[in-house]
Parts: structure tokens; C-alpha cells; sequence
């Protein structure tokens, strides 16, 4: 299942639309690094509202997304976890620490968009 | 016997590969809402799967989710027994300590199923393999 990355503006969003196994995952973390590259991109948001998992391998990689991208001096912010997946995340003990999240797309964009304007 | 189960629906999945993760969490999640699972109950049901899954193609490399719809004395709920043959764990309770592991992963594999599930039992010796069975009853 692959992750359709789009570009709008500055960065870059990938929805994920189905269920994805760890392969996919891990393509996904390597297309937004070098997507991160080739498009200059300053921000990136992954849009995970349609993810009825997030489980340990999940969380780890879109952890390690999010550190490689900052290192790209870009940031990442996921947004759209489902309360439901939110309260097994916790349960669970996953931790998305120092990963930015946000509600949805909108607030994820305005997020960036107010990070970029700032000069950060 | 003071708590008769009987079996009324099981699901088999062969765990063999990270596909077959994802297959077995989706079937844990269909059974469970049929059973009138909340969608956060069930979101906890697959969550656990997920890991026992994943615990089973990373370490055991292939092995079985078994998915049962059990009756208690007035209620319902669902076990999972994951089971396989691989090189099994030798400290079954240093692996229940939260921040173990021995992939260098998260560690937080069985501590933290314990935690989505009411029942947690693993099994399991040294090169002979592993069976953790987890149960998650209705409200």
C-alpha cells in the first residue's frame, strides 16, 4: 500500500489510507526523507486518520521520520490520531516524544505555516 | 468446573511475515465488533494482536494467532493465544518489566499488552518456543 506524498507549497502532506505493514512504513519513511530532499521542503505533515493501529513498529517510525526530517532542518507534524488509537497508544506506553501533532490537516498546516512565518 | 467456557468462533492466522500482522489485527477487530465490542475496546483488541504478532515474526520468525470468542459465567469476551516455536524467553519476568527487550526495540512489547487486556499469561522456555494468552472481556 503505497502512501501518496503531495506537495503544496513548502511541504509536503502524506495521507495514509489504509492499513500499512511495517514494509510500507518503512518506504514511507524513506520517500518523505528524500522527498523532504528533493523538494526542499520545509515542513511535513502525515495525516494518519485513517490508521485503526498505531502500534510499537508505527509509532518507532514515524519517531524516526520526524528525526530525520528535523535533521533536514524541516519539521514534521502527524495529525488526525483517533481518539480510540490515542488511548491504546497510552495504554500501551508509545510515546510520540518531541514529534509535533495536531487535530487534522488544517490545524497541522497552520501549525507550519506559523513556525515558517516565524523564521524558526 | 467453575468457569465453562464454550468455544463458539475461532479464527486461525498463520504469522509469517508483517503482512500477516496486519491480517490478524484486522480479523481481531471484525470478530470483536461482532461480538458488540466497543470500537475502543476493540481498538485495544487489535492494538494487542498487533504486538503479539509482531513479537511472534520478530523473534519466532512464524507462528499462530488464535483468535476465541470465550463465555464466562454472564459474559463474553475474546482470547487471543499467540503461539510459537522459537528460541522462547528464559526470564519471563524480567521480559514483563516495562523498558525490556532484546531487539533493541521499544521494549515495551508484553508489559504493555498486559496493560490493554484484563487476563495476561505467558508460557514459555528456553528453546521451546512461547504461547501468551491474553484475554479481554465485554463490560
Amino acid at each position: 500500500m503505497d502512501v501518496p506524498i503531495l506537495k503544496q507549497g513548502d511541504f509536503l502532506i502524506a495521507t495514509i489510507q489504509a492499513a500499512l505493514t511495517d514494509a510500507d512504513l518503512l518506504q514511507l519513511r524513506t520517500g518523505l526523507v528524500q522527498k523532504v530532499v528533493s523538494c526542499r521542503a520545509r515542513g511535513v505533515i502525515v495525516d494518519v486518520t485513517s490508521l485503526d493501529v498505531m502500534d510499537s513498529f508505527a509509532s518507532r517510525t514515524l519517531r524516526e521520520v520526524a528525526q530525520m526530517i528535523r535533521l533536514r532542518g524541516a519539521e514534521t507534524v502527524i495529525v488526525g490520531i483517533q481518539p480510540e488509537v490515542a488511548f491504546a497508544m497510552v495504554q500501551l506506553g508509545l510515546k510520540l516524544e518531541d514529534v509535533a501533532t495536531a487535530l487534522d490537516l488544517e490545524e497541522g498546516l497552520a501549525h507550519l505555516s506559523q513556525r515558517s512565518a516565524s523564521g524558526a | 468446573m467453575k468457569d465453562l467456557r464454550v468455544v463458539e468462533n475461532e479464527i486461525h492466522v498463520p504469522i509469517n511475515s508483517d503482512q500477516d500482522i496486519v491480517a490478524a489485527r484486522q480479523k481481531g477487530r471484525s470478530l470483536a465488533t461482532a461480538l458488540g465490542f466497543s470500537s475502543g475496546d476493540a481498538t485495544l483488541i487489535a492494538t494487542a494482536i498487533s504486538e503479539l504478532a509482531r513479537n511472534i515474526v520478530t523473534y519466532a520468525k512464524s507462528g499462530e494467532i488464535q483468535i476465541t470468542v470465550i463465555n464466562g459465567s454472564n459474559r463474553q469476551g475474546i482470547q487471543l493465544v499467540a503461539h510459537d516455536e522459537g528460541p522462547g524467553i528464559s526470564d519471563i519476568p524480567q521480559a514483563l518489566r516495562d523498558g525490556f527487550s532484546t531487539s533493541g526495540s521499544l521494549g515495551l512489547g508484553l508489559p504493555g499488552v498486559k496493560r490493554l487486556v484484563d487476563e495476561f499469561e505467558v508460557v514459555s522456555a528456553e528453546k521451546s518456543g512461547t504461547t501468551v494468552t491474553a484475554k479481554k472481556w465485554k463490560p
